[in-house]
């Protein structure tokens, strides 16, 4: 069995975000690191492969982004990834999302892998949608939002909360799942895995290396286009009280309930 | 022709709430543009033609029903690709379920179209919808317009109201749906079920909601107390349902409960959006989080930044001390 992990590098949590007023995108500047929502599918690759009830060959860390992005690559092979492929190009700047599943199904097809796994939505675009659109491009049986793997010899046993409950979905392989981060707790890589992990394969790929029509990416393949940015509809901001002596803040509390007639 | 396509989804003979609100909005946004208003079914032989054209009421003018497996997307983006291939739909708009996700970015595949998620709001100009959407943990908001057809509008949970438009029919028409191969390789082996006890969180006038800051589940014990103390009830996040802390039907958000109590205390919730929207409609917000910089503070009215394990327990004694 093998197994693509799509990881993808945004920007630190601690890093506040913005829009670039003049290309209308996301500005990717400043400190990154690999979206905390990927670390939960690669243990859960890592947990399949552990596993025992199937035999897995090995497991590749794939993403698509500019060059700083191997950083990314790098965390995903300290915590488990045999090797990565980083799909990088000009070409492919601005894509959105539709551009992007398809950019990403097409360096995937040159790996040919039996899973696919992501993390449910990424920390910056919160898109949600990758996994399903990969899917579709590859042909490939999709669920997302999956909290519970069990594997067996071609197929997975998925569970998922949905609309109504906990749903249990059996899945045949080849498949693209994409996993909730109530999943699993992830692993911390060891200080030997940090070391060694810029001395595993890395292949590098220009849309033509893996076969991606480049009228089909980047701002002329995207089919969304952003019209304006605006502020978000003001909300008058709420009192904060930092917590000090708990005695006077519990005090503060009870008083601000009363008031609004909810000790009755 | 042209016209907005959207999916209804249903459960043991009814519509799901989001879904209505798409059929709505999808009616309403179609008078505008001078347009027709549509929504695609899949199930079994639940799908009757009555409740089919139920649809109407909320301004479908037309139903397809096709017969397929229910409850995973990929058979309705099979459904909805050829009702929009044959009939020329312009878009295809979603209410903000999990399905919803699934079945539109399938879409934004199959046709190559252009998709939008996590929308707010949608706007007719110029003959054209152009779909509002928060950006950047609500910090920025997006106008955006399509280019091609069809064009995909993902909403956020609950985004798009409920309008009953009188008692209009819907007319209904089967489709004869040719599944993809890789559609039917998903299969459902037991759907809906409940776990944990029951408990009912959607009438009560003060809840009290626990999340992962807990840190364990027996910490939920403090959220049990102070609600007690207020006359309220537990609400539970995601996160801490998923990981079996609490039951499910306590859970807050997109895939769980919508409420709008007079009084939300969130003790431990970061306030990520799956859970603001099914909570944001409260009264009054209280949160309590030891992270100054957590999302729950910008929407709520009343931010304490510290230790929930200390200031829970006497905020219990000092509400009890109070209503004496």
């Amino acid at each position: 069995l093998k197994i693509c992990v799509l990881v993808k590098e945004v920007p630190d949590a601690a890093v506040e975000k913005r829009m670039d007023p003049s290309t209308k995108r996301l500005d990717r500047s400043g400190e990154k690191n690999l979206n905390p929502f990927d670390t939960h599918a690669i243990e859960a690759a890592m947990q399949i492969k552990e596993g025992g009830a199937v035999d897995v060959d090995e497991i590749v860390a794939v993403t698509m982004g500019p060059e700083s992005a191997v950083r990314a690559l790098h965390k995903a092979v300290s915590l488990g990834a045999d090797r990565s492929v980083h799909l990088t190009d000009a070409a492919l700047e601005n894509s959105d999302v539709c551009a992007t599943g398809y950019a990403l199904a097409e360096v995937l097809k040159t790996e040919s892998p039996d899973l696919v796994l992501l993390g449910q939505q990424s920390d910056d675009g919160e898109c949600y949608t990758v996994g399903a659109v990969v899917a579709d491009h590859l042909q490939m049986p999709s669920l997302t939002q999956v909290i519970k793997i069990d594997a067996s010899d071609g197929s997975l046993r998925c569970e998922r909360q949905a609309e109504y409950g906990y749903d249990t979905v059996e899945v045949e392989l080849p498949a693209v799942i994409s996993v909730g981060d109530a999943i699993n707790e992830p692993r911390y890589p060891s200080l030997k895995a940090i070391m060694g992990a810029k001395k595993k394969p890395l292949e590098t790929k220009s849309t033509s290396d893996a076969g991606i029509d480049a009228s089909k990416v980047g701002s002329d393949g995207s089919r969304t286009q952003v019209l304006a940015i605006n502020p978000p509809p003001e909300k008058a901001a709420g009192e904060i009280i930092e917590d000090e002596d708990t005695e006077e803040t519990v005090q503060k509390i009870v008083a601000w309930l009363d008031e609004r007639k909810l000790l009755a | 022709m042209s016209g907005i396509l959207t999916y209804a989804l249903h459960y043991e003979g009814e519509f799901n709430k989001n879904s209505l609100g798409a059929v709505s909005e999808a009616a309403k946004l179609a008078s505008e543009l001078g347009q027709e208003a549509a929504a695609v079914v899949v199930g079994g032989d639940d799908l009757s033609d009555e409740l089919c054209s139920s649809l109407g009421r909320y301004g479908a003018s037309k139903v397809y029903r096709a017969k397929a497996p229910e409850g995973l997307a990929q058979p309705v983006v099979d459904a909805m690709a050829k009702v929009i291939e044959d009939n020329g739909y312009t878009y295809a708009l979603f209410g903000g379920g999990l399905l919803g996700f699934e079945i539109g970015a399938g879409l934004t595949a199959r046709l190559g179209a252009g998709v939008t998620m996590e929308v707010t709001e949608v706007k007719a100009q110029d003959g054209k919808l152009v779909a509002v959407r928060p950006i950047l943990q609500d910090s920025a908001v997006v106008d955006v317009d399509y280019v091609g057809e069809p064009g995909i509008i993902i909403g956020r949970l609950n985004a798009f109201e409920i309008a009953e438009q009188g008692d209009g029919q819907a007319t209904v028409e089967d489709v004869d749906v040719q599944l993809s191969e890789w559609s039917t390789k998903a299969k459902m082996v037991e759907r809906g079920e409940q776990r944990g006890a029951d408990v009912n969180i959607e009438d009560a006038n003060i809840l009290v909601a626990g999340g992962r800051g807990l840190g364990k589940a027996e910490n939920f014990k403090l959220c049990e107390d102070l609600a007690d103390a207020l006359g309220g009830a537990v609400a539970a996040t995601r996160a801490v349902v998923d990981a079996g802390w609490y039951p499910y039907a306590a859970q807050i958000g997109q895939t769980g409960k919508t409420v709008a109590p007079k009084l939300y205390l969130a003790a431990g919730i970061s306030g990520a959006i799956q859970h603001k929207v099914g909570m944001q409609s409260s009264e009054n917000i209280v949160a309590i989080n030891k992270d100054q910089n957590a999302p729950i503070f910008e929407f709520s009215d009343l931010g304490i930044v510290g230790d929930l394990h200390k200031i829970l327990p006497k905020l219990t004694d000092a509400v009890k001390a109070k209503k004496g």
